[in-house]
């Protein structure tokens, strides 16, 4: 892997290319080896366009939406339906709250929460993960032991009862606290991946030329997992989004900061489900949420079908056989 | 086994640890009654605290530990503050109404997903196979308990097909009548519903990538070089194959559905188990909620030890030590 990535710990060989190269070409390089090329591969598959605007769109409506559309306010009509003028294009709720902006002021909280989750779990379970594959032994039994413990626990309940203890208000830490248990199960898988990459040639050579673990995990064997690592981060988002949204919807976390789920139990508690007159109050949050969902669902299988080489082979196998 | 260890003294630490925790709950209440604590009152709290969490505060951390450990280890849940009831007692009551909504969903959901996995399989690439995987992507996206909501909203309320609360209609007397039996699953059947259906779309669209994949090998050319009938192709070498990597997946659905249970029984009142942790936390009984907690994981941790027993019995390839990894 010759990628000039800025590392705090710089390895023998790059100390050599560091002296001839700038650092602006350093850091062209890195773009365009990390996110240009990437992004490129993943718009030329439907899935991923489809993934990937879906994604864009809600980043926009939490960055630039929130800017232009003004902070929902009880002044409109009352429990108006969905569709009716340009005022209040999605209706408003029973408080003569718009909808439309109600849903628009809760992506904020809702990627931040995403983002806590992802970077916490996918973190934890690189770290224990590889350490665990690379260096076997005790500490692989250790931590497999402990992770397969956290893989039994039940994720939702463990979720409540820590929730109830810790009354996260933040976005990020109650993404952080929804992913807790999620990570144990992408370290299993990444050791698995990690043990059969040890056997590699090019891992042998590194150590050889004794390198130490971390440099080794952090330089030849994570690059090599990214694939797997990119697919996961998005399964773990959508995994925060249910599960937060859920307890929302259940009252379970502290009312902190506007978001879906809160909406959907505002609406749920206010005996929507006994009138078709509330439907869009309860059924818009939740398209919001499936759109969303969706979209990082599409992410994942073109991200999938770019980076696993079996898939990849089969499509191949396939077509030929049609022909 | 180590994970039910670690599951009690994670509880232990916790009701131990937990700002306005029961022992301070109890104290609190004994306080607001009396105004201060005399040793009497301090004798009593210890043992008030004793039958409801089975923890003496005054005794040291690690003999509390111990008798924590062991009243557990026999059966001995505490009590429940709210209902003044033993813990025990109240999840026996609650617990069957979960385990048949849970079991059933899990089982109609694997059977579903693999019947249309493998349906979906032999028409690859074909308009039924693109159809349906869309719409099999399409469905796995929509959280179970949004579709629970939806239908208890569409099919209970508004046309009213359906009950909308409880487990049976109380009419009928609880026997093994197929009366009585029949209402129980009438009303069992949308949150069975609402978890099978994102359930068995999610576990088809695997089913169809593992069947597709082993409908490419070569053993299934010999096979049908062999003179075969196609159905036991499809049953004995495709279907085989293709089930066991998602036996795992039905191991990690044991424990999601039993927690997505605490949602579900909220939507549709059933009170099972997950309704009845709910109930805890919102009264901040904390015995009960630890009760829970630590039933539910025992019961994940048991039903993984069954799946992973009968793994073996799946996959005779198990015995030449190849799973273990």
């Amino acid at each position: 892997m010759s990628s000039s990535e800025p590392h705090s710990q710089v390895s023998s060989f790059d100390t050599v290319s560091d002296i001839e190269r700038s650092r602006k070409d350093r850091y062209q390089d890195w773009l365009s080896a990390n996110i240009v090329t990437p992004m490129q591969i993943l718009l030329s598959d439907r899935r991923g366009a489809v993934g990937l605007s879906i994604l864009t769109f809600y980043l926009l409506m939490g960055t630039v939406g929130i800017a232009l559309i003004p902070e929902p306010e009880n002044t409109g009509p009352v429990l108006q339906p969905a569709f009716q003028n340009f005022e209040h294009p999605l209706g408003t709720n029973r408080y003569g709250a718009d909808i439309l902006s109600q849903i628009v002021h809760a992506t904020p909280g809702m990627l931040q929460m995403m983002l806590g989750g992802a970077v916490f779990s996918m973190t934890v379970a690189i770290a224990i993960g590889t350490l665990s594959g690379y260096s076997g032994g005790r500490i692989d039994q250790a931590l497999m032991t402990l992770t397969d413990s956290v893989i039994a626990i039940p994720g939702l309940p463990l979720i409540i009862v820590l929730s109830i203890v810790f009354t996260p208000r933040e976005p990020f830490i109650v993404g952080v606290v929804i992913s807790l248990p999620a990570w144990a199960g992408l370290a299993r898988a990444l050791r698995s991946e990690v043990l059969s990459l040890r056997e590699e040639s090019f891992i042998e050579a590194s150590q050889i030329v004794g390198l130490n673990t971390r440099t080794i995990l952090l330089r030849e064997i994570i690059p090599n997992l990214m694939p797997y690592i990119v697919i996961n981060t998005v399964n773990a988002a959508r995994g925060v989004i249910f599960g937060s949204i859920g307890l929302y919807f259940l009252g379970i976390l502290p009312q902190t900061f506007p978001n879906w789920g809160l909406m959907m139990q505002r609406a749920y508690n206010a005996g929507s489900l006994y009138t078709w007159d509330t439907a869009h109050w309860l059924i818009l949050p939740m398209a919001a949420v499936v759109i969303l969902s969706y979209g990082l669902i599409m992410l994942g299988q073109a991200a999938d079908k770019i980076f696993n080489p079996r898939l990849k082979a089969r499509y191949v196998n396939s077509t030929a056989e049609e022909n | 086994m180590f994970t039910a260890y670690l599951v009690i003294t994670f509880t232990f630490v916790l009701i131990r640890q937990m700002p306005g925790g029961p022992v301070e709950y109890l104290k609190a209440q004994l306080i607001t009654s009396q105004g201060s604590l005399t040793e009497q009152e301090r004798q009593r709290l210890n043992q008030l605290a004793e039958t409801y969490i089975n923890i003496n505060p005054d005794k040291p951390v690690w003999q509390q530990y111990v008798e924590y450990m062991i009243s557990i280890v026999q059966g001995d849940l505490g009590e429940s503050i709210w209902y003044n009831q033993p813990v025990a007692e109240l999840i026996g009551e609650a617990m069957p109404w979960t385990l048949l909504v849970t079991a059933s969903s899990i089982l109609l959901s694997f059977v579903i997903g693999i019947t249309i996995g493998a349906w979906m399989a032999y028409n690859e690439g074909n308009r039924i196979d693109i159809g349906l995987s869309s719409f099999a992507t399409f469905l796995t996206s929509i959280p179970y308990y949004v579709i629970g909501v939806l239908s208890v909203y569409i099919l209970g309320y508004q046309l009213g097909w359906f009950p909308t609360s409880g487990y049976t209609s109380g009419e009928i007397e609880a026997s093994l009548s197929i009366a009585y039996i029949s209402d129980v699953l009438y009303h069992a059947a949308l949150p069975i519903i609402s978890f099978t259906i994102p359930a068995a779309f999610g576990q088809s669209l695997s089913m169809r990538g593992n069947s597709v994949r082993i409908l490419g090998e070569d053993y299934l050319r010999v096979a049908s070089l062999r003179g075969l009938s196609n159905t036991r192709i499809a049953l004995h070498y495709v279907g085989r194959n293709a089930i066991l990597p998602m036996y795992t997946s039905l191991l990690l659905a044991i424990g999601t559905v039993f927690g997505g249970a605490v949602i579900l029984e909220e939507i549709f009142t059933y009170r099972g188990a997950g309704l009845l942790l709910l109930k805890a936390i919102n009264n901040r009984d904390y015995p009960l909620m630890m009760g829970m907690f630590l039933i539910i994981t025992i019961g994940v941790i048991c039903g993984m030890i069954i799946a992973d027993l009968t793994y073996g019995k799946l996959d005779p390839r198990i015995d030449s030590g190849e799973g273990s990894r």
